[in-house]
């Protein structure tokens, strides 16, 4: 299992970069294992303000559909456009090419909240990965 | 009386049939292979979720002579699925596979361990499925995979078989067939031989028939982007008309295909899915999504 350790993980398998201000997210590689192949991802318009913990948009694979959750609030500046023709770049490159959203981060603080790669090893070892 | 839906009567030995048991309302117990061991033996194949189900049911309708044994727990069931199947499975076996028709079994080692092997499947492709004692599961298992590297053999799960056998609109049962549903409305009364004699579920079946079905089991496709699920509701305009019993994104496809029972009223009309909040038209489809590679042998013509 794939895990940077500079990245931030929330409870619900988001990945969460920081540069600046802006906050790249995406799923982890831990989470395109338990979907499957992603057949579509569905993202928000940009300019969208999320708060931390809402759902931002959805993910689906052939075996099941997931919805995704902003780990931090503020406004999504970008989106990847390039999963709609091709959303199987979540599964080969989850950190990389398979980002989704980039979110101007209003609250620092709330980056506090987020899981350092060894406790989100810890969260999904105990889900028995 | 009989047990079953389908003539089992009509099976010789070495002869499987896709059949039904029904309950008193005429639902569906549990969808089942019937396999005509010799004159006065049959195996009968179930979904395993309804084991103990089938066999409550079994019990408490017994009628005949004939003893019931459950042999579950001991027995492995292996699919070999796919266009070389045959070639793959004929390196371990001395059975003769080329004269096994569809829907026909013999009796034979497979890789030294004692076997009934069918060609039978769920999955739309030619192929087989083995049955042997438990004890041998991991070694036919490696024999099998060791066998099958040079064939691109893979293990694969439930994920993978239900887009098979959603491509093919086969019915799985807990999704598609359920206790109160009737086969005549699912699309099987092709495996409801009404007048053969009384079975268990006959009458009401009889009955349900004269007064006409309420709702059909239809196959359709997404005209847009979206995957159908199971309990999805379906609309005619703004009409509720049904649900989504069974869906998925086909890989073949590379589109969402799905299955759902719709009022009989509404199977000619413009339907649509409701998928997470939005209706997504639906078009029927009434032949199988992917065209099945079973190998029906000329011989098949004359199984039930």
């Amino acid at each position: 299992m794939d895990l940077p350790e500079d990245l931030k993980y929330t409870r619900e398998h988001e990945w969460a970069r920081r540069e600046g201000n802006r906050i790249t997210v995406g799923i982890t590689d831990y989470a395109q294992k338990e979907l499957g192949d992603v057949v579509y991802v569905d993202l928000p318009p940009l300019g969208r303000t999320v708060s931390q913990g809402e759902s931002f948009g959805v993910v689906e694979s052939v075996k099941t559909v997931s919805d995704l959750y902003a780990p931090v609030g503020g406004k999504v500046v970008a989106g990847n456009e390039e999963l709609v023709q091709k959303p199987e770049l979540v599964n080969s490159s989850p950190y990389g090419e398979g980002w989704m959203i980039v979110i101007e981060l209003s609250q620092a603080e709330e980056l506090d909240n987020l899981l350092d790669a060894r406790a989100y090893r810890a969260l999904v070892e105990g889900q028995g990965s | 009386m009989n047990l079953t839906t389908n003539d089992a009567g009509r099976l010789l030995p070495g002869q499987v049939q896709y059949s039904l048991l029904c309950n008193e309302s005429g639902g569906i117990v549990d969808d089942i292979t019937v396999y005509r061991l010799a004159a006065d033996r049959f195996m009968l194949c179930v979904n395993a979720a309804n084991i103990e189900k089938d066999l409550r049911w079994l019990k408490s309708h017994w009628q005949w002579e004939a003893k019931l044994q459950d042999l579950s727990s001991e027995t492995v069931q292996l699919a070999i699925q796919g266009p070389s199947a045959e070639p793959l499975l004929q390196r371990l076996t001395p059975a003769q596979l080329g004269s096994i028709s569809y829907y026909g079994f013999v009796v034979e080692q497979v890789a030294g361990v004692q076997s009934l092997i069918s060609r039978t499947g769920y999955t739309g492709e030619d192929g087989f499925e083995i049955y042997y004692h438990r004890d041998h599961a991991r070694q036919v298992w490696e024999k099998i995979m060791e066998a099958g590297k040079s064939f691109g053999l893979k293990p694969c799960g439930l994920g993978a078989r239900d887009t098979l056998r959603l491509e093919m609109q086969y019915a799985l049962y807990g999704h598609d067939l359920d206790d109160s549903t009737t086969p005549l409305e699912a699309g099987l009364g092709w495996v409801v031989k009404l007048d053969k004699g009384n079975f268990l579920g006959g009458e009401p079946l009889r009955r349900r028939k004269a007064e006409g079905i309420p709702r059909k089991l239809i196959a359709f496709e997404l005209g847009e982007r979206g995957v159908p699920r199971s309990h999805y509701p379906i609309f005619s305009g703004d009409r509720p008309v049904g649900h989504v019993t069974s869906g998925t994104f086909s890989p073949c496809l590379q589109k969402g295909i799905g299955m759902g029972y719709v009022d009989s009223g509404d199977l000619t009309g413009e339907l649509s899915a409701e998928i997470r909040g939005k209706k997504i038209r639906i078009q029927r489809v009434t032949t199988t999504f992917w065209p099945s590679r079973v190998k029906k042998h000329p011989r098949s013509s004359t199984t039930p």
